[in-house]
Order: C-alpha cells, then sequence, then structure tokens
C-alpha cells in the first residue's frame, strides 16, 4: 500500500502543487491520478520515487518513510514509465528492457534473456529486441517503455500518462493489453492521465485533482460516476455519465425473450438479420453474449433496425432478444 | 617555387631531420597536447554541464581560447620557462582545451532532459547517468569538438620550431630563413595532409564509438 499522509509541496517560485493531499493506494490494485492539465498528477506521482520530495508530509510504501531511503535503491524497486517512453536512445530496444536487472547485478547475459521475454509479454515480436527507439513507432516505444518498467519486476509501478502519445486505436489495443498484463500480474500501480475515460476504464480506484493540487473526490470509478462529489467532478466525469456507467455490469442477469420468426437465421442458428418487408431482410447491427457489457446492449438496441439487440449463446447461435423497452425497464428496476 | 624537396627521396629516409622524422615528432606534439587538453578539459566541461554549475566558465573559455595567440603564449612561456617542450605543450594545451570544454558542455545541455530524467528515474546514480546516459549521448557533439581541436593544434604544432623544437614547423622556418621556398612549400602541404589523414582516423573512430541509435535520422 502507498499512503500519502497530508503531502504538501510548494515549488520554490511557483504556487502550491499539491495542496495536503492523503490518499491510501491500495495494493495490487491500479490507482489512477486523473485532473485538468496542471493540478498536480505528476508531482503526486513522483514523490513517491523521491523524484521530487514533499515540502512537508510523508509518502509511505507498505508503512515505510520513502525519505529515509536510498534514492537509487529505491527507485530500482519501482517501475516507472515515463511520459513519452523516455527510451534511452543511444541502447537497444533489449538493453533498454535490461537497464534495471543489470543495475541490480544481473549479469547482462541474463538481463537480455529476460528481457526478451518481456518484449513478447508486452505484445512486442523478437525482432524488434535489436532495433533502437528511434526506429519504433510510439505505440512501440510506448510498449518497451512497460517492457523495461515490468523487468525487475517491481511491486510496485508508477505510469505517467502512459498511453498518450498514440492513436486512439492503439490506445485502446494498448488498455486491453494493460488490463490483461494487469490481471496476471496484480501490481500495486499508480497512474496518471489526463483523460477520464481512460480513468474510468483501466482504474480500480480513481482520484479527481482541481486546479491548485486539491484531491476533488477519491472512488471506484462506479462511485464517480453515480454520485460526483460536487459541481466539478460531475462536470469533469462529464454529461454521458449514465450511459457510461453501463460499462460496469454485464447482461448476465438481463432478462431475454424468445427468438421471434422475424429473425433470420442460417442453418446453423447464427442471426443473418431482421425480415422487415416481403424479401427485405436488414442486418442486425451485431450481437451480445451475456458475458458483455450493458453499455453494449444499449448500443446494439440502437444500432438495430427495428430496435432489438440479439443475444447469441458461445457457438454464435442466436438464443435470445432484448428490445429497447425491456432493457429500459431493467434499467429503470436496477436503480431501485 | 616547385615539389622538389617534397618529392627527393633523400628526404624521406628517416634520417634526423626527414619528413617522417618531422612528421613523427610533429604527431607527438600534437598527441600529447591533446591528451593534456583533454585529461583537463573534458572533466570540468562534463561537470559544468552535467550540475549546469558554472556554465559562464564554459561560454568564456570558448571565446577567450580562439582570441588567444599561440605564438604570443608560447613566447610569454619561453620567458618565463626557458626553452624545452614544456613551455610548447603549455600553449598548444591552451589552444585544445576550449573547443573539447565548450563542447563537453554543449553537448551534455543539449541533450534531451527528459532522458536524462528518466535515467534517475529507473534508479542510475549520479555517476551512473553521466557515464551510461549522458556521455554516450553527447559523444557526437564531444566528437566534433575534439576534431576540431586536433585540426587547430596539428596546424599550431609548426611554432614548436619557433622555438628550436622539431616538427613540421622546421621545414617552414629553416626553408624561410634560406629561402628555400620549396622546402616550406612542402612543410605546409605535409602539415595539411596529415591534417586530413587525422580528421578521417577520428572520424572512423567516431562512427566505431557512437551507437547506430544516435545516427537514425528520425
Ligand atoms: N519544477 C517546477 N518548478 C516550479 N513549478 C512547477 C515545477 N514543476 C511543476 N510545477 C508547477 O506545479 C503545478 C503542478 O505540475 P504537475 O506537473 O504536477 O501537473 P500535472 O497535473 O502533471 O499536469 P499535466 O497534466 O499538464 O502533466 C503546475 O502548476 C506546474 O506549473
Ligand atoms: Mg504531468
Amino acid at each position: 500500500m502507498i499512503t500519502f499522509d497530508d503531502v504538501v509541496k510548494v515549488y520554490p517560485g511557483g504556487g502550491t502543487a499539491v495542496d495536503h493531499v492523503s490518499l491510501e493506494l491500495p495494493t495490487g490494485k491500479t490507482t489512477v491520478f486523473v485532473g485538468p492539465s496542471g493540478c498536480g498528477k505528476t508531482t503526486s506521482l513522483r514523490m513517491i520515487n523521491r523524484m521530487i520530495s514533499p515540502t512537508s508530509g510523508r509518502v509511505l510504501i507498505d508503512g515505510q518513510d520513502v525519505a529515509g531511503q536510498d534514492e537509487a535503491l529505491l527507485r530500482r524497486g519501482i517501475g516507472y514509465v515515463i511520459q513519452h517512453a523516455g527510451l534511452f536512445p543511444h541502447r537497444t530496444v533489449l538493453d533498454n528492457v535490461a537497464t534495471v536487472p543489470v543495475l541490480l547485478g544481473k549479469t547482462r547475459r541474463e538481463a537480455r534473456t529476460a528481457a526478451l521475454e518481456l518484449l513478447e509479454r508486452v505484445g512486442l515480436a523478437p525482432e524488434f529486441a535489436k532495433r533502437y527507439p528511434a526506429q519504433l513507432s510510439g505505440g512501440q516505444q510506448q510498449r518497451v517503455g512497460v517492457a523495461r518498467a515490468l523487468a525487475a519486476d517491481p511491486p510496485v509501478m508508477l505510469m505517467d500518462e502512459p498511453f498518450s502519445a498514440v492513436d486512439p486505436v492503439v490506445r485502446e489495443q494498448l488498455h486491453r493489453e494493460f488490463l490483461r498484463l494487469q490481471k496476471d500480474l496484480g501490481k500495486t500501480i499508480a497512474m496518471v492521465t489526463h483523460d477520464i475515460d481512460e480513468a474510468i476504464k483501466l482504474g480500480d480506484v480513481v482520484v479527481i485533482f482541481r486546479q491548485g493540487g486539491v484531491v476533488a473526490q477519491v472512488g471506484t470509478p462506479q462511485e464517480l460516476l453515480a454520485d460526483p462529489a460536487d459541481e466539478f467532478v460531475a462536470e469533469f466525469v462529464g454529461r454521458d455519465r449514465g450511459l457510461r456507467s453501463l460499462s460496469f455490469d454485464t447482461a448476465a442477469e438481463l432478462p431475454v425473450l424468445p427468438v421471434p420468426a422475424e429473425l433470420v437465421l442460417d442453418e446453423a442458428g447464427r442471426p443473418l438479420g431482421w425480415k422487415t418487408g416481403a424479401d427485405d431482410v436488414r442486418p442486425t447491427g451485431g450481437t451480445f453474449t451475456s458475458a458483455d457489457t450493458l453499455r453494449l446492449v444499449a448500443d446494439l438496441a440502437i444500432l438495430s433496425p427495428v430496435g432489438i439487440a440479439v443475444r447469441v449463446d458461445a457457438d454464435g447461435k442466436a438464443d435470445g432478444i432484448t428490445p429497447h423497452h425491456d432493457l429500459a425497464d431493467y434499467l429503470a428496476a436496477r436503480r431501485g | 617555387m616547385n615539389l622538389d624537396y617534397l618529392f627527393d627521396a633523400a628526404h624521406w629516409d628517416f634520417s634526423a631531420g626527414s619528413i617522417p622524422q618531422l612528421i613523427l615528432s610533429h604527431l607527438w606534439y600534437v598527441l600529447l597536447a591533446l591528451a593534456i587538453g583533454t585529461v583537463i578539459a573534458l572533466p570540468i566541461g562534463l561537470y559544468i554541464g552535467h550540475t549546469g554549475r558554472g556554465s559562464f566558465i564554459a561560454i568564456n573559455a570558448g571565446n577567450a581560447g580562439r582570441s588567444l595567440p599561440t605564438l604570443g603564449l608560447l613566447m610569454l612561456m619561453v620567458t618565463l620557462l626557458g626553452l624545452g617542450l614544456l613551455p610548447v605543450l603549455i600553449a598548444l594545451t591552451v589552444l585544445v582545451i576550449p573547443p573539447i570544454l565548450t563542447s563537453a558542455y554543449a553537448g551534455l545541455r543539449s541533450l534531451d532532459q527528459r532522458v536524462v530524467d528518466a535515467a534517475r528515474g529507473v534508479g542510475m546514480r549520479p555517476w551512473q547517468v553521466l557515464t551510461r546516459v549522458e556521455l554516450p549521448m553527447a559523444l557526437p557533439v564531444l566528437m566534433s569538438g575534439f576534431r576540431s581541436a586536433a585540426l587547430q593544434v596539428v596546424a599550431t604544432a609548426t611554432v614548436a620550431a619557433a622555438v628550436g623544437l622539431g616538427g613540421l614547423g622546421r621545414l617552414l622556418i629553416d626553408g624561410l630563413a634560406v629561402n628555400d621556398y620549396s622546402r616550406v612549400l612542402a612543410g605546409a602541404i605535409v602539415v595539411a595532409v596529415l591534417a586530413v589523414l587525422l580528421d578521417l582516423v577520428l572520424a572512423f573512430a567516431q562512427r566505431w564509438i557512437v551507437s547506430p541509435g544516435l545516427r537514425v535520422s528520425r
């Protein structure tokens, strides 16, 4: 667990960057710092690995004040993914990833062997190992940055806007891989972003900062969407938070109706489309399974030519339908 | 004026005062001055570049060094210390220090500070940051400073002959003394060729020691 105990940071000649922040970042979970530019997110993050020292207050990792620890040793034990990757341009991808294990006393050989495995883990083919950072795309550099931070298998990871320098499609992909990796590894992660959607998607706990380095609200994504503490948070999490909150629940308990005759199926029972006229069949616009989110169901109901979302089983066979008014009723009942 | 002196086989026989022998003594002064100058200027330049402290020294050293007349300095040193290798080396070293110091400083200052920050962030100690990240990344700039120092000192080491030492300056001074312009021309040509060759060797060394990752065009 990482604890911020009444932490203040005042830059000489600058204003207050972090203002009496007290926080707990649970072990094995991802905590995301989010807020508008200049509100002290990076400053807070860098106080964890002593890249910045607090003006007053303490930062503790598992009860140990970081201020009392050897800077270099502390940092080697904390993975750090830097805004815009921060890779060493004169070192190959492999040697970039091997950096911390070598600092920790591993031989270059051992470190490289392990680094090669890590590259695969973050989705980079082995042929990238011998390349230099300048020969990679932005997304590939981000992956190397993550691999470098993971290399010494640190229990704690700090990530400063790790997915900011890539286009939305690649970001989406990196998000999926991040969630998959974190599910396997269960690191204690502190991540910074100014993208609330990213925070909601990746965070177990989200900390919303406001201007002046003040914490506006701490909570799970669900809590923030359902119950924003004030105007600022409500504004910040956005107007479509009702729709977005549907991302947290699956369609497992959503009731369905039997498949009607208007739904045209192929011989294996897979939906082909809706019969809307004598020989007029329109595509369904997609299907969901009971593991998908309610947001997808809502989306399908809106897209469907007849306002009905189609559920399929694991084999892709149609096994039920949900008209949008049934979905609305279900959501209303769920709200209680 | 002609090339007779240069192409006379008798001047290439390795005897005292022959061209090969003058080249060797010339190179010896050059290498000594470069070595001493590097040992003095590199740490100072790196220190200033790494810490950012005393940058005015690095900036002014460049200007001061360029405006100092080497021959004048040499005469002053001879007056103070008497004849010998020492005053020559001092004068040449003073010539070598500014470009090396300035390039070491500028090389470190021009680095992407986010990368230096990353080096600290992954847990390198200050010395490791300098030797494993800053220095390798600054090498291209550093080498260009070193090469310009080498070129200058090859040309200027001819002053050694003015105070009775060897080196290719002998051809110039002795040639002028006896109105043997063929010999003067030979001296000028050999100095020029030596400068070009030395620069080639250094260019090759640079290719070899600078990481390919820094050569990749972005
Ligand atoms: N070294 C510094 N000296 C003075 N002021 C600083 C320094 N670093 C940051 N600040 C100020 O402290 C405040 C918080 O900065 P910080 O970098 O933590 O913001 P941030 O939330 O990470 O912003 P962004 O989303 O733009 O990265 C800002 O007002 C910034 O101008
Ligand atoms: Mg920031």
